[in-house]
């Protein structure tokens, strides 16, 4: 059984990875298992400025999945590379997905070549999609033009390959893959969270501050799975590929559609072993389908 | 941190709207502390449910509950002999300081936490007193319980049962060393309004929040402390009066 994949030669040991934002910088996870069996895994969006994110209540809950309107709470990027970094190295051996975002060009820039700096660093995942802050994020990620241009002026400055990660919030999300594939992405990563809401029936009022949330869990999941499935045929990068993954056989199901690997993201939120067990569980689901090796099913699905 | 399936041994209604659950593990070693919570994963509802510790004996850990919403009503229904999934030793609870009189302040399903604080309080050998606040007599609860511990003041809203009024009213007339408290954020920033000054850490107030997680991964429960941020669920529930910033 063979489970290791390669991303833009980066080689993984297995494609489970927990998204951005469900998993911290690892610390949280070190009490429940050991994370150095993961393939890898995306740090919290991390921008230049330390930022505390919106205010509360900055979740909400839905038919299988959740809303969530943290906005981009993180110590910044000065303070991960100096201590959470550091902090992780003695327990996580495998290539990290440092995941950046930011509310200009220059925040874009200045804090991919910092963090590519970065030896523990394998892969810079740019968040051009999240949906919860103003006036950054998710707006360079819902034009093509403004996504190919933060694409380009990253990778001029990344010493590592430079993977995008797509907002699903888009008319046609493979004209956008597209534009970031033109401007030298390494690879993309999709889907970020949908945008959602949800109101109080007592309060009559949205539950988020924020009114609106991304959408995130399994019933994103087929959404996902399509978005994946259609960016595979018109790009000819990598894809990681996320939404709503809960068990092994979505992994096998998303990588089908054309994903290398498959990030895992609301799943860890409520069950913190999720990843483990989906490592754990892989063998036995690729020998009911006869899978040997999980790099020969890459957009198996497409033929 | 341990994620672990209980049973159901008990799940009854001992006030409006308010259930006592009891669950019972065999053959476990779980640590938990008064101020902790466990988060409860419900059939049918994707998100885990955050409950405080009411008591802990090492074979038993009973919850109280209120239902406030479709998940809480969900809860409701189990019945003994069913499992629940549990995440349990959440949290930073209370710490205990040298205390002669420590004073126990909890309102509504706030109350609950400061029993199990109660029982290890008083088999340190300290002397606590209780004021336990709520709504209305049909919605007061664990009364005798905390008589049977210590002294103990009922205040009600609209005077139905105890006295009338906020446990803050009770606070005046109490001498006290030390302040536990656990309730709607409106009564916490009362008690951090009246309580006399007291050394620091000495003045302990439990909040309650929208979490996702639980545990610290996903951002959810984030507050502003003079010490920086903190998550309600991790460096929380339990905060100290120097380090409350109200918004």
């Amino acid at each position: 059984m063979d489970l290791s994949v390669t991303l833009s030669g980066v080689k993984l040991q297995n494609p489970v990875i927990p998204a951005s934002g469900c998993f911290g910088y690892g610390q949280e996870f070190r009490a429940f298992y050991d994370i150095d069996m993961l393939g890898s895994f995306s740090c919290k969006g991390t921008t230049l400025e330390p930022r505390f994110g919106n205010e509360l209540p900055r979740v909400a809950e839905c038919a299988s999945g959740m809303l969530n309107a943290v906005g981009l709470q993180n110590p910044g990027i000065h303070a991960v590379i100096a201590e959470e970094l550091p902090r992780l190295k003695e327990h996580f051996h495998q290539p990290l997905i440092a995941n950046i975002s930011g509310f200009a060009l220059e925040e874009y820039t200045q804090c991919c070549e910092m963090i590519s700096q970065c030896e523990q660093v394998g892969i810079i995942e740019l968040n051009i999609s999240c949906p919860n802050v103003h006036g950054g994020g998710m707006a360079f990620g819902v034009c093509p033009k403004s996504a190919a241009e933060v694409t380009a002026a990253c990778k001029k400055v990344s010493a590592k390959p430079l993977y995008v990660k797509l907002s699903p919030n888009v008319t046609d999300i493979c004209e956008i893959a597209r534009a970031c594939e033109a401007a030298g992405a390494d690879g993309l990563s999709l889907i970020n969270t949908l945008l959602g809401m949800r109101i109080d029936l007592k309060a009559r009022k949205p539950v988020l501050a924020n009114k609106f949330g991304g959408l995130s869990g399994p019933a994103i999941f087929p959404v996902a799975l399509r978005m994946v499935y259609q960016v595979f045929g018109a790009v000819k990068i990598p894809i990681m590929g996320m939404g709503g993954v809960s068990n092994a056989r979505d992994v096998i199901e998303m990588m089908l559609a054309g994903a290398g690997a498959v990030q895992v993201g609301a799943a860890n939120l409520v069950n913190p072993y999720v990843c483990k067990e989906i490592i754990e569980e892989l063998p036995a689901v690729m020998q009911q389908l006869d899978i040997t090796s999980l790099k020969d099913i890459i957009g198996g699905a497409h033929t | 941190m341990q994620i672990t399936d209980f049973a159901v041994v008990k799940n009854e209604q001992i006030a409006r709207d308010v259930f006592e659950l009891q669950l019972s593990i065999v053959n476990y070693q779980l640590s938990i502390a008064p101020g902790q919570f466990v988060n409860l994963q419900i059939d049918g509802f994707y998100l885990r449910r955050p409950i405080s510790i009411c008591g802990w004996d090492g074979e038993t850990l009973t919850l109280i509950y209120k239902i406030v919403g479709q998940g809480t009503a969900r809860l409701a229904q189990y019945e003994a002999g069913e499992t629940i999934n549990a995440l349990v030793g959440l949290g930073n609870g209370y710490t205990p300081v040298q205390a002669e009189r420590p004073l126990l302040l909890g309102g509504g399903v706030g109350v609950p936490p400061l029993y199990y604080l109660a029982k290890e309080l008083a088999k340190a050998g300290q002397k606590p007193i209780a004021v336990l606040g709520f709504k209305c007599a049909d919605e007061s609860f664990y009364e005798d319980h905390f008589r049977a511990l210590c002294e103990t003041v009922v205040m009600t809203e609209d005077g139905s049962h105890g006295q009338e009024g906020f446990v803050t009213h009770a606070m005046p007339g109490i001498n006290y060393d030390a302040i536990y408290a656990c309730g709607p954020e409106a009564m916490l920033r009362a008690i951090y309004e009246q309580a006399k000054e007291l050394p620091p850490g000495h003045t302990q107030l439990s909040f309650e929040r929208r979490m996702g997680c639980g545990f610290g991964a996903c951002m959810v429960c984030s507050c502003k402390t003079v010490t920086g941020y903190k998550r309600i669920c991790k460096e929380g529930p339990v905060l100290t009066k120097e380090e409350i910033i109200w918004t």
